[in-house]
C-alpha cells in the first residue's frame, strides 16, 4: 500500500526520468533541427496515445475518432494563424483583401462568423480546449447514456471522424478543403518557420506533454481511475453500486479529447499547416496502432509507441520509398500477434524482472546480515 | 501495375543504350552543350548544394504508394527517363544527374515532411514532384523557406506564382478558354452543362469557364453546374438532369476513379458521345486505361499533349517511354509535362551557368526547350509556360486523335483580370 500511495513507484519515476532525459537532453543535443521537428511532429501523435490509454486501455472504450478532436485541436490553432498570416498587406492581389486566400478562390467576400473569435490568442487557446471537449461531451452523452458501448461504440466514432472530413472537404469556401489550411507563418508575429522558433517549440511541446502525462497518471490513481478500471472489467456491478457509469465514461472520452486536441493544435505549430487527412478514418486508425504498439495500459508505453512507430515510419519510407508500407505493416501485424501488450508489455514481462532481480539480489547480498524490513520482494 | 508490363526493366544495360540512342534526336536540336569542360563546383554553387565535381543530386518526390500513386507513377517514370537521358548526354554543366526518390504517400504532411528532408537533409539542387494541388500547397512554405527549386507537372487551378516553383503544366485559362472557343465556333454548342469533383482545381476551371462563357461567347449560356465528392461513383441524378436539359456541351472535370463511373453510367443510360458533345479537362490516356476505350470513344478532351501528337520529338520520345517503362504504358499530359522538369532545369542551369536556386530563379524566364515532345515550350516571366493547347477525341482504343490546336503558344496567366 506505501507504494501505491506514492504518485509513481519506482518503476514509474525511472520511466518518467528516462523519458525526460531523452526528449530534453538527449534529443535536442544529438539530432539536427530538421529531425528534431521530425520527433515534435510525432510526440504530438504521444498526446493522443496518452488520452487513448486513458480512455482505451483504463476505461475499455475504444475510440476509432481520436483524428476528430485531433483535428479540431489543429484547425482551431490553424485559423487563428491563417487570420494572421492573411492580413490586408499579405493578401493585396486577392479581390478581397485580408481574408484567408482560399476564401477569395471560393469567392467569399466576407470573413465567416464562426472564423472572428479566431482573431484573438486567448480565444483561440480557450477554444482548443474547449470545443472539443464540448464535442465530446456532445457525443459522449448521446451514446453512454443510452449504454451505447463497445464495439457499436467503435463504428460510431469511425462514422463521425468520416463525416468531419467530409463535410470539412466539401465546404472548402470556409475550410479550405482538401487543401487544408496551409502556408501558415507567425504565432503572436512570432515566426514559426525558423530553426530557432523550432527548437523553442520543441521544448514547449515536451513540457506540455509532461504535463499531460501528470495529469493523466494523477487521473488514474485517484478513484476516479480505479472507477474506470472496474468498469471495463465489470460494468454492471458498477453501475449495481450507485455510480453513474455514463457520466464515468463521458469524462474519460473528454479527458481523451482535450488530449488529442493539444496535440492536434501543437502539430499545426510543429509542421505549419492543417489538412483534412488528419481527421479521416486512416489517421484515426493509426493513432490506436500508435497506443497498441506502445501499450495501451501504460502512459509511457503510448508516449514510445507514436515515437517508434512514426520513426520506422519516416526511417523505412526513406529507405524503401516503394516497399516501405508492407514493412510496416508487417511490424504491427508482428507485435500484434507476439506482444498483446505493445512495447510497454514486453518491458514489464521480460526487461523488468530482469532488473528487479538484479537490484534483489543485490540488495539481499548486502542487507544479508538485516532482517527483512517487510518491504515487498516483488 | 504488374511486373510483366515493365519487360524493360530487366536489362538496365540495354535500357540505357536505347535510352541514349532516343535522346539523339533531342540532343542534336539542342545543339552542342556550351560548355565543353566541367567548371569548378566553387563557381557553379555558391550555396552548398549537393553539387561534386562529378555529381548533382535532385530529387523526385511523388505518391508511389495509397490513392494517388496510379496517377503519379506516369510522372515518376517520365522524370527517370529524363534524367537518364540528361545523363547519357553529358549531364548538367559536365556532372551526372543523380536522384534521390522519397514516397509522399498521398498524404500532404508526408509531401512537406519529404519535401523538407531532400532540401534541409539532402540538399538537393532541385525536386521534381508533387501532382495534386493539395500537397503542392503542403510543400510550397517549405520550398520558399528553404530556398530550393520544384518542378510541378500538374495542370492545375493557378491562382499561384513562386519564385520557388516552375509550374510545367497548364495552369487553368491555358487550358479552358481556346477548348471553349473552339467547340463554339465548330460545334455552334450554345449551352453548357458543367460538372466537376469538388475541390479547388475543378470549381476554380468551372468558375473561370463559366465567365468565359457568360461574357465572352455571343449567346451562351450555362444550364446547370454541379459537383460530385472525390471518389463519389453515383451520377445517375445528375445524367437525367442533363437528358432533361440537353445541353449542347458537357463540360466534365471529374477526376480520379469517379471517371470510370461517370462515362460508364452515361453509356448506360443511352447518352451516345458520338452525338452529345461533351468536353473535358481532366481525362488523360492514362484515365482512359482505366475507364475502358469503349465508354469513351468520341468525347473530346482540351489537353496541350497527346500520346498521339505526330512530331519528331515525340515519336522519339514515346518509344523511349515504353522502352524503359514497357510497351503498355500509355503517355497522358501530366507524365509529358513532367517530363520537361528535368530538361528545363538542365536547360536553366546552362543557361545561368550556376546551379544557384537564385539564379536559376532569375534565368529560368525565356528559357526554351525546343524537343519537349509537346513541340516547343517557353518559360513566362510568371514560371509558368507558354504552351499551346489542343483538342483531341477519345478513340476505342484508348487514344486520342488530333481534331484541332491553337495556332500559336498560349501566355499562362495564373491570375486572369475579369475571370475571378
Amino acid at each position: 500500500m506505501v507504494i501505491n500511495s506514492r504518485f509513481f513507484n519506482r518503476s514509474e519515476l525511472l520511466g518518467f526520468l528516462a523519458l525526460a532525459v531523452l526528449l530534453l537532453v538527449i534529443l535536442p543535443l544529438s539530432l539536427d533541427i530538421f529531425r528534431l521537428n521530425l520527433v515534435a511532429k510525432y510526440l504530438t501523435y504521444a498526446f493522443v496515445g496518452i488520452g487513448l490509454v486513458l480512455c482505451w486501455g483504463y476505461g475499455g472504450i475504444l475510440s476509432l475518432g481520436q483524428g476528430v478532436f485531433f483535428g479540431l485541436g489543429g484547425y482551431c490553432m490553424a485559423m487563428y494563424l491563417k487570420l494572421e498570416a492573411s492580413s490586408v498587406a499579405n493578401t493585396k492581389i486577392q479581390s478581397t483583401p485580408g481574408i484567408p486566400d482560399f476564401m477569395d478562390w471560393n469567392q467569399i467576400t466576407q470573413l465567416p462568423l464562426f472564423w472572428k473569435p479566431f482573431h484573438s490568442f486567448p480565444v483561440t487557446v480557450l477554444a482548443i480546449l474547449l470545443v472539443p471537449a464540448f464535442f465530446a461531451l456532445i457525443i459522449g452523452a448521446a451514446m453512454f447514456k443510452r449504454r451505447v458501448g463497445g464495439v457499436y461504440f467503435a463504428i460510431i466514432t469511425q462514422a463521425i471522424a468520416a463525416i468531419l472530413t467530409i463535410l470539412i472537404v466539401g465546404q472548402q469556401g470556409y475550410t479550405g478543403g482538401i487543401n487544408g489550411i496551409t502556408d501558415l507563418r507567425t504565432l503572436h508575429g512570432w515566426d514559426i518557420r525558423t530553426d530557432h522558433a523550432k527548437f523553442i517549440l520543441y521544448f514547449v511541446e515536451v513540457v506540455l506533454l509532461f504535463g499531460c502525462i501528470v495529469a493523466a497518471q494523477f487521473i488514474r490513481l485517484t478513484k476516479l481511475g480505479r472507477i474506470l478500471v472496474a468498469m471495463r472489467e465489470q460494468e454492471d456491478r458498477v453501475r449495481f453500486s450507485g455510480y453513474s457509469v455514463a457520466n464515468f465514461k463521458i469524462f474519460a472520452f473528454c479527458a481523451a479529447a482535450v488530449f488529442a486536441a493539444i496535440g492536434g493544435a501543437m502539430f499545426t505549430l510543429e509542421v505549419g499547416f492543417m489538412s483534412p487527412s488528419f481527421v479521416g478514418i486512416v489517421p484515426s486508425i493509426e493513432m490506436v496502432i500508435y497506443t497498441a504498439v506502445g501499450g495501451r495500459m501504460s502512459i509511457f508505453g503510448a508516449v514510445w509507441g507514436a515515437l517508434l512507430v512514426n520513426f520506422a515510419k519516416t526511417s523505412l519510407s526513406e529507405s524503401f520509398p516503394q516497399l516501405w508500407l508492407f514493412g510496416l505493416g508487417a511490424l504491427f501485424i508482428a507485435v500484434v500477434l507476439a506482444f498483446p501488450n505493445g512495447l510497454s508489455g514486453i518491458w514489464a514481462d521480460h526487461i523488468q524482472p530482469r532488473i528487479d532481480r538484479l537490484f534483489a539480489s543485490r540488495k539481499s547480498k548486502s542487507a544479508a546480515g538485516l532482517v527483512a524490513d517487510g518491504a515487498p520482494a516483488e | 501495375m504488374s511486373d510483366e508490363t515493365k519487360p524493360g526493366l530487366k536489362s538496365p544495360l540495354r535500357r540505357k543504350l536505347l535510352m541514349g540512342m532516343a535522346a539523339l534526336p533531342a540532343v542534336s536540336m539542342l545543339g552542342r552543350p556550351a560548355f565543353a569542360d566541367v567548371p569548378a563546383t566553387s563557381a557553379v554553387n555558391t550555396t552548398g548544394l549537393a553539387v561534386t565535381d562529378s555529381e548533382v543530386t535532385v530529387g523526385i518526390l511523388h505518391s508511389v504508394t495509397g490513392t494517388m500513386a496510379i496517377s503519379e507513377t506516369g510522372s515518376v517514370e517520365a522524370e527517370k527517363l529524363a534524367i537518364e537521358q540528361i545523363n547519357a548526354a553529358g549531364g548538367v554543366l559536365g556532372r551526372k544527374i543523380k536522384f534521390i526518390q522519397e514516397d509522399g504517400a498521398s498524404d500532404w504532411p508526408t509531401f512537406a515532411e519529404k519535401a523538407k528532408k531532400l532540401l534541409v537533409n539532402d540538399k538537393c539542387a532541385a525536386v521534381m514532384g508533387c501532382w495534386t494541388s493539395a500537397s503542392r500547397k503542403a510543400v510550397l512554405p517549405v520550398f520558399e523557406q528553404y530556398n530550393g527549386m520544384l518542378y510541378y507537372p500538374t495542370f492545375y487551378e493557378g491562382l499561384e506564382q513562386s519564385k520557388n516553383v516552375i509550374y510545367t503544366g497548364q495552369e487553368a485559362t491555358q487550358q479552358i478558354i481556346a477548348g471553349l472557343d473552339w467547340v463554339n465556333k465548330t460545334k455552334g454548342a450554345k449551352s453548357f452543362y458543367l460538372l466537376g469533383s469538388d475541390y479547388i482545381w475543378p470549381r476554380t476551371s468551372n468558375k473561370i469557364a463559366r465567365k468565359h462563357i457568360e461574357n465572352h461567347l455571343q449567346g451562351c449560356k450555362v444550364v446547370g453546374e454541379e459537383y460530385f465528392p472525390l471518389g463519389s461513383t453515383q451520377f445517375n441524378s445528375v445524367i437525367n438532369k442533363i437528358k432533361l436539359t440537353k445541353p449542347d456541351v458537357i463540360y466534365a472535370i471529374i477526376v480520379g476513379g469517379s471517371n470510370v463511373a461517370f462515362y460508364k453510367q452515361l453509356k448506360a443510360a443511352g447518352i451516345d458521345l458520338s452525338k452529345q458533345t461533351l468536353l473535358t479537362i481532366s481525362v488523360t490516356e492514362d484515365e482512359i486505361d482505366g475507364i475502358g476505350g469503349e465508354n469513351i470513344a468520341g468525347a473530346y478532351a482540351c489537353m496541350k499533349y497527346f500520346q498521339s501528337l505526330d512530331n519528331q520529338n515525340n515519336k522519339a520520345f514515346v518509344p523511349a517511354f515504353k522502352k524503359m517503362w514497357g510497351e503498355k504504358t500509355v503517355i497522358g499530359d501530366v507524365t509529358q509535362a513532367a517530363y520537361l522538369g528535368p530538361w528545363l532545369w538542365k536547360l536553366t542551369v546552362e543557361k545561368a551557368g550556376s546551379f544557384d536556386i537564385d539564379k536559376i530563379a532569375a534565368a529560368s524566364p525565356g528559357v526554351e526547350f525546343k524537343g519537349a515532345p509537346e513541340g516547343y515550350v517557353r518559360i513566362h516571366e510568371n514560371h509558368h509556360l507558354w504552351s499551346k493547347t489542343r483538342v483531341g477525341r477519345a478513340k476505342a482504343d484508348g487514344q486520342y486523335e488530333l481534331i484541332y490546336e491553337t495556332a500559336d503558344l498560349v501566355e499562362p496567366d495564373p491570375f486572369p483580370k475579369g475571370y475571378q
